[in-house]
Order: C-alpha cells, then sequence, then structure tokens
C-alpha cells in the first residue's frame, strides 16, 4: 500500500506546490467558470419556480468545462521540459503515476467547486448547505478527475491538444454528468431521499469503474 | 569508490526497432562490462536516441533480448529504471521549482534516504550548489543542463545513459562532465554516451562505438583495433569534412 502511497503523495505535493508558485491555472480556471455562470444567469431567466430544473444543468455544464481547462492544463505543464518521461524514468508504478495526477486533479477540482457553489447559491437563489449535494459533487468530480486524467494523457501527445480532449472526455463522462445533474436537482429541489437513493449509487458505479479501468490504460498509453 | 557488480552491465542480442515500415535498429548485438565507458558516435536518424531510450526503458524493442544490469527489459522495467541515470535532450525538471526542489523531488521518487543532501551532494558535483536555490527558469540553458545531469547521478545509478550530454554546456562544463564520467567508469560503473562531437567523443578514454545502418560497429578502448580506419569511418559517417 505504501508502495502506491507515498509516490502518489510525493506527486500531489509537487503539483500543489507548482500550482502554489505559478497560480495561473486556478485564477484561469475561477474566472473562466464565474464567466460560465454569469453568462448562464443572464442568458437564462432563473426563476424560483425554474432552479430546480435549471441550476443543476448550469452547476455541471461550469464544472464540466472548468475540468477539462484544468485538466488540459496539468499534462502540458508535464510535458514543458519532459517531466512526464522524467517521472516515467523514476521506479514508481504506471498505477501510482496515475492516481497521484488524478488527486492532484480531484483536490484542485474540489477547491475551484468549493469557490464557486457559493457563488451559485447567491446568484440562483438556492441553498448550498446540502449534504447530498456535496456529496454528489465530491463523487461526480473524482469521475471527472479519473477520466479526464486519462485522456489529458493520451492528448497531451497529440498536435491538436486543446480539442482532443473534450472530444475524448465529453463521450465518456456523459453518464456521469446526467447522474450528478439528476442527483443535484433532486438536492436542490427539496428531494434528497430520490438522488441519494437512485443516483449516487450510480455515480458510485461509475467511480469504481474508473478506478479500475483507467489506471490500466494509462499504463498501456503511456508505454511508447 | 568502487562498485562490486557481477555479470555484464548491457548486454543486448538481435535488437531490432522499426518506426512503422521503416527500420532503425536491426540485429543488434552488444555487450558492455562493468567499469566501460562507451561514447557511440552516429549521424542523425541512425537510432542513437531510440537505442538509448530502448535502454532507459523509454521505448520498448520490436524484438531481440536486453539485460541492463542482470535484469530483462521487457519483464523487468521498474528494476531496471531504479539502475538507470539517464541525460537527453529534454531536462526532466519543472521551470517554476529550484534546482534543490527539482533535485528532491526526485529523490524523493527514487526512495533516497536523506534526498536533500543527496541532491546537495549532486549539486555540488556539477558546480551548481551556490545556484540551487534558483528556479530552474532563471538559470541559463547550460545550468540546467548541469542539473539535468545531477539529477541523473543522483541516486548512484550503475549506469549511465547520456545522449549528446556535451550540447549547450561550455568548455568548462565538458570538462567537469568528463571528469565525471571517467570517474563514473573507473568505479566500476558503466556509462554509455552518444555524441555528434567527433573530437570530443574520440578525445575521451573509453570504447569507441559507430551506429550505422542499424548495427553498432565497435572499436576496441584506446590503443587497441585500427583507430584510423575507424577515425575514417567515423568521419564519413557524419559526414565530417575533417
Amino acid at each position: 500500500m505504501m508502495q502506491i502511497l507515498r509516490p502518489v503523495l510525493i506527486l500531489v505535493g509537487k503539483d500543489i506546490l507548482l500550482e502554489w508558485r505559478s497560480r495561473d491555472l486556478v485564477v484561469s480556471v475561477l474566472v473562466f467558470s464565474l464567466l460560465i455562470v454569469v453568462v448562464f444567469n443572464f442568458a437564462l431567466n432563473v426563476t424560483p419556480q425554474r432552479v430546480t430544473v435549471l441550476a443543476p444543468g448550469i452547476i455541471w455544464v461550469t464544472f464540466a468545462f472548468a475540468a477539462t481547462l484544468a485538466m488540459n492544463r496539468s499534462f502540458v505543464r508535464e510535458m514543458e521540459q519532459g517531466g512526464l518521461a522524467g517521472l516515467l524514468l523514476s521506479p514508481v508504478s504506471r498505477d501510482a503515476i496515475f492516481l497521484g495526477k488524478a488527486l492532484g486533479s480531484f483536490l484542485f477540482m474540489l477547491l475551484v467547486e468549493a469557490a464557486l457553489l457559493p457563488v451559485f447559491g447567491a446568484l440562483l437563489n438556492f441553498s448550498v448547505l446540502s449534504f447530498t449535494l456535496v456529496l454528489t459533487i465530491a463523487m461526480a468530480t473524482l469521475g471527472f478527475a479519473l477520466v479526464g486524467t486519462l485522456f489529458s494523457a493520451i492528448a497531451v501527445q497529440t498536435r491538436s491538444r486543446e480539442i482532443m480532449l473534450p472530444v475524448l472526455f465529453f463521450p465518456v463522462i456523459l453518464p456521469v454528468i446526467i447522474a450528478a445533474v439528476e442527483a443535484s436537482s433532486a438536492s436542490i429541489g427539496s428531494e434528497p431521499g430520490v438522488g441519494l437513493n437512485r443516483w449516487l449509487p450510480l455515480l458510485a458505479i461509475f467511480d469504481a469503474l474508473f478506478l479500475v479501468i483507467c489506471p490500466w490504460v494509462f499504463a498501456v498509453v503511456v508505454e511508447e | 569508490m568502487p562498485v562490486n557488480l557481477v555479470g555484464d552491465a548491457i548486454k543486448l542480442e538481435g535488437l531490432e526497432k522499426s518506426f512503422g515500415d521503416w527500420p532503425v535498429l536491426w540485429d543488434l548485438d552488444l555487450t558492455l562490462g562493468w567499469g566501460q565507458f562507451l561514447v557511440l558516435f552516429g549521424a542523425n536518424g541512425v537510432g542513437k536516441s531510440t537505442l538509448l531510450r530502448i535502454l532507459s526503458t523509454q521505448a520498448r524493442a520490436d524484438a531481440g533480448k536486453a539485460l541492463i544490469a542482470g535484469h530483462d527489459l521487457r519483464r523487468n522495467p521498474q528494476a531496471v529504471r531504479s539502475r538507470v541515470g539517464v541525460v537527453a535532450h529534454q531536462t526532466f525538471l519543472y521551470d517554476d521549482l529550484t534546482a534543490l526542489e527539482n533535485l528532491v523531488y526526485y529523490g524523493r521518487l527514487f526512495g533516497l534516504n536523506d534526498p536533500e543532501k543527496k541532491a546537495d551532494e549532486a549539486l555540488s558535483r556539477l558546480g551548481m550548489d551556490r545556484r540551487s536555490g534558483q528556479r530552474l527558469r532563471n538559470l541559463s540553458h547550460g545550468m540546467q543542463k548541469r542539473v539535468a545531469i545531477a539529477r541523473a547521478i543522483m541516486h548512484q545509478p550503475p549506469i549511465l545513459l547520456l545522449d549528446e550530454p556535451e550540447s549547450g554546456l561550455d568548455r568548462g562544463s565538458v570538462e567537469l562532465l568528463k571528469k565525471l564520467l571517467q570517474e563514473w567508469a573507473a568505479s566500476g560503473r558503466a556509462v554509455v554516451m552518444t555524441t555528434h562531437d567527433t573530437e570530443l567523443g574520440f578525445s575521451w578514454t573509453g570504447q569507441l562505438g559507430l551506429l550505422a545502418e542499424g548495427k553498432l560497429h565497435l572499436r576496441g578502448p584506446e590503443g587497441t583495433g585500427d583507430s584510423t580506419e575507424f577515425h575514417r569511418r567515423v568521419t564519413v559517417s557524419l559526414g565530417a569534412s575533417r
């Protein structure tokens, strides 16, 4: 266990330090996400009657776009001076490398989402202090991080990396987005029980599947 | 300090590698013992970097057998990775970390005890101790290269693989590198480096090799073999006019 956990933590620590030094990713993702929220707020008339229908869609479109931006940048940084190649040359298992990168993205996305959630609550006029909503966000973000890390590793090796990631990412992550939207809708609409019983188990199944499949595919992808 | 190592450092038999329909290496054999220093010449595109990438587990050979420090490249790549130090065209370092932070990060990945101390020692050996606190992006290309070499030697690998390590280094740094590599081989470890620079390559004591037409042609250590004929083949192969 420590053989996996130790390099995972070393990788996460390095990613946090790099982001702390530059702060370019967190600032750009936050500004981009806020712009999406503002655009949606003006484009759609979110009245208290329609908040249950519209808010979950706005939240998850914003989070999904923010995730693609964050994931893409995460691996571009690794490629700049050959950091990924250096990482692959170290005696660390590919699973640990994948999990380290995915955990870093997961924590980063949670940070961005935590900053955005009060903005959603204020602009769309709903309570964000819901256990179901927070759990939904955490579970869906884990799915985003796992799938996004895998496809970033693929996309970053192509010439059209900015386009490639969303093209690969969205079809696979769609079931997670649907489940997250439904669970969030139930939570915002004061029916958290429906979300918990129906959609959260589905999110858990997707996360478990991705947790098994993605590291395995990653190991194949990063081999030459 | 001399290192006791058994068997061959590198043993390649019938190694083959193609890119699509384009064969780069074929039927390549090589045996390199401990304490040997192989300087590898070759024109652009003959597969020098590809060979080093295969030896360092970055690329996979299509066919053939490769043992690095007694470990099969295919079956046990992780054991190979902990036994080789690699200097490539890219530094494998992060611009926003200091030289010391970069090395400590890699030291931790390699599971070194006291990585800060090992990183300090490696940087001192490359004359970078006074710049260890500077971010990589603020160092010159040559200094970044020296940090990259420090990264490669920090975990004291028994085998060093260097792809044109002299590029970007000034004369003083090249002398430093030469001393380091010769000490590395003299301590019983093995070194393989590629270079385009015939003058430099011929001036370094060690086994000389020419990679041409997918195969490796070796000339023995200094003083053995037909050095004039080998020199001619190298210069012809590299297209040099000297």
